[in-house]
């Protein structure tokens, strides 16, 4: 590789990315089913974010295509070879754990430099990728510094450089970020992002957290049960969800009961389309998203159909979230926080139901 | 905290600091003194005592023995305990407790037991392999299991075993690199206690030397109190000194490393 004044031409210059395979993988665990039978096919380049609940499977996909673990059926490929029987530290993955996995008695860039070192990369060469790649998630300045010296965001960008100077295939994101506080966590999900784009590799980024994933993935899995119960483009999987799992999983939902007919459903007097309008008539719980829900003062001109009095406003910074008693059930309505100012708590309000098409359920 | 109550702690500390220094250093400084008596009753203070250490071959034969003793007893823990341990952490977590068991079993047993097992044992190897007295080691490896296995276990659970090892095989390094690369340098200070402690259970051991008839320190230390006790006594007084040093490099060399403030949130 020829030496460049880039700072993260090592990094730039991997591969555009490689296509991996998931297909049908399963793995039990002492009787319980961790995976049964997952297939998710990663484009070159494309960032995919497995999202669920805890013991959803996701961790063991993750681990499974690091070779941390061996499945009990399926197969996994990376970049055309098939890799479910090979070891660990043959796959040509990085992986980017929870936390507290830099070596402690190593400094960040003998960290980085690890990898190099197992792949037998001379000393000098060594150094100087180690130094670029530190550069590429910006911490040049902190490659003497052991983890303890670090903060928790560092050693997470530091894990990240040093997942990364192998120059891997695949990029694995164990939940990198969740031992983050909130405002580190955000700035290093769009650092992440950068880095993947800029790199070009394929990268599985697992989370238990819909925001992160929503925000950082060119496409979501929403995992349950150890299977995909949906796949697609954040916008899709929030906007459309293909069950109700997923709407609820996804974002807040409000649960109204009512009638399916003629391919919609009637909830407190309006007519939603169905996401699945072959739906079957008969009772059923709408799900609906809080911004479908819209408020205005009660006698006010372009009133809903609905009345109920405000308990609670959540200032949410741009937006706020409030909380209306309709005597039966409690509603969720999300608005810009300028409306909310209107509607405090002991309000009456009238609500209205915004006909985007909604899911139904029917487990209650 | 208070002033008056600081003062008292410090008073307390001082106190019991004081008393507990007495306690080990008076006997050992009647050691010292009964050491450096000259003969006869008026006779000025002599080191003959130590000086003439050098001078009984078999003494010098003994405290080599028993430092070698201690070397072959280190290796063999560390050789046979550390891979054992991380693997068992590692890959055989339900073996844990066994481990455990085993390790801390020879604490139950009083040595004198211990020898009824083994002379035959010894008696077999003194005839039909070698007869010597590092054949103790084996004897030893045994004693020491319980003291090193504690401190081993303190260090493992000191550090994510799991999540370093994943990291570095991720990152493409064997089994053995994984375990000499980065799990043994991160138990360093754990592997450094775990080979004083059996250097001073191997120093200080008596009862099995004496009963499978090798001459060890202590047996020695012992066979010569009958022929010339100020002698003895000195070996007796260096033997701890030299114990209290390595307690004392083992509480600088395990202090932890200075925790420097965290730069970002």
């Amino acid at each position: 590789m020829a030496a460049t004044s880039s700072p993260s031409a090592t990094a730039r210059s991997t591969r555009g990315g490689v296509e991996v395979r998931l297909e049908d993988l399963r793995r039990r665990y002492a009787g319980v089913t961790a995976l049964d039978g997952l297939s998710l096919t990663l484009a070159p380049g494309e960032l995919v974010a497995l999202l669920g609940p805890s013991g959803c499977g996701k961790t063991t996909a993750l681990r499974l295509v690091a070779g941390l673990e061996e499945a009990d059926g399926g197969r996994v490929t990376i970049g055309g070879a098939d890799v479910t029987r090979r070891p660990a530290n043959k796959r040509d993955v990085g992986m980017v754990f929870q936390a507290y996995s830099l070596f402690p008695h190593m400094t960040a860039w003998e960290n980085v430099a690890f990898g190099l070192q197992m792949r037998k990369v001379r000393p000098a060469d060594r150094r100087r990728r180690a130094m670029e790649t530190l550069e590429l998630v910006g911490l040049q300045g902190f490659a003497n510094r052991y983890a303890h010296q670090l903060s928790g965001g560092q050693q997470q960008r530091v894990a990240l450089a040093r997942a990364l100077a192998i120059q891997p295939k695949v990029l694995l994101l164990d939940e990198p970020l969740s031992a983050l506080d909130a405002k580190v966590r955000a700035r290093l999900r769009d650092e992440i992002r950068r880095v993947q784009l800029e790199v070009g590799i394929t990268a599985l980024f697992v989370t238990h957290d819909q925001e992160e994933a929503l925000a950082i993935a060119d496409r979501v899995g929403v995992m349950r049960s150890g299977r995909l119960e949906q796949l697609g483009p954040p916008t899709t999987i929030y906007a459309r969800p293909a069950t109700p799992f997923v709407a609820e999983f996804v974002g807040l939902t409000n649960r109204l009961s009512g009638l399916v007919r003629d391919g919609s459903v009637e909830v407190r007097g309006t007519r939603l389309p169905l996401v699945q309008p072959d739906a079957p008539d008969g009772p059923a719980v709408a799900l609906v998203r809080p911004e479908a829900v819209t408020l205005s003062r009660d006698g006010e001109a372009a009133s809903g159909p609905l009345v109920g009095i405000v308990i609670a406003t959540a200032f949410l910074g741009a937006l706020s979230r409030v909380t209306v008693d309709l005597g039966d059930v409690t509603v969720l309505a999300q608005l810009p926080t300028s409306e909310a100012g209107a509607h405090a708590a002991g309000t009456r309000v009238r609500l209205a139901l915004r006909p985007d098409p909604v899911l139904i359920s029917r487990e209650d | 905290m208070n002033r008056a109550r600081r003062i008292r702690l410090q008073l307390f500390r001082g106190v019991t600091f004081v008393i507990m220094g007495a306690f080990f250093l008076v006997p050992i400084a009647g050691m010292f003194e009964f050491s450096t008596r000259g003969r006869g009753l008026n006779a000025p203070r002599t080191l003959e005592a130590w000086t003439s250490i050098v001078t009984y071959p078999d003494l010098v034969a003994a405290i080599v023995a028993s430092l070698e003793l201690a070397l072959i007893t280190s290796v063999g823990m560390l050789l046979l305990l550390v891979p054992t341990m991380i693997w068992v952490r590692l890959r055989l977590p339900e073996l844990a407790r066994t481990i455990e068991f085993i390790c801390l079993l020879p604490l139950t047993i009083p040595a004198i037991v211990l020898v009824a097992g083994l002379v035959p044992i010894y008696k077999w190897i003194a005839i039909n392999l070698v007869d010597s007295i590092l054949t103790l080691a084996f004897a030893y490896l045994v004693l020491v299991l319980p003291y090193a296995y504690r401190t081993l276990y303190a260090g493992l659970s000191a550090i994510d075993v799991k999540t370093l090892s994943e990291a570095a095989r991720s990152l493409g390094a064997g089994w053995p690199a994984v375990m000499w690369r980065i799990i043994v340098p991160n138990m360093s200070v754990a592997l450094l206690n775990a080979c004083l402690l059996s250097v001073a259970v191997v120093l200080g051991e008596y009862t099995i030397a004496n009963l499978l008839n090798y001459v060890n320190v202590q047996v020695a230390i012992q066979l010569l109190g009958r022929a010339n006790a100020g002698v003895s006594i000195a070996v007796a007084v260096a033997s701890l000194l030299f114990a209290f040093l390595l307690l004392v490099v083992l509480s600088f060399v395990g202090r932890p490393r200075a925790r420097v403030a965290r730069a970002e949130g």
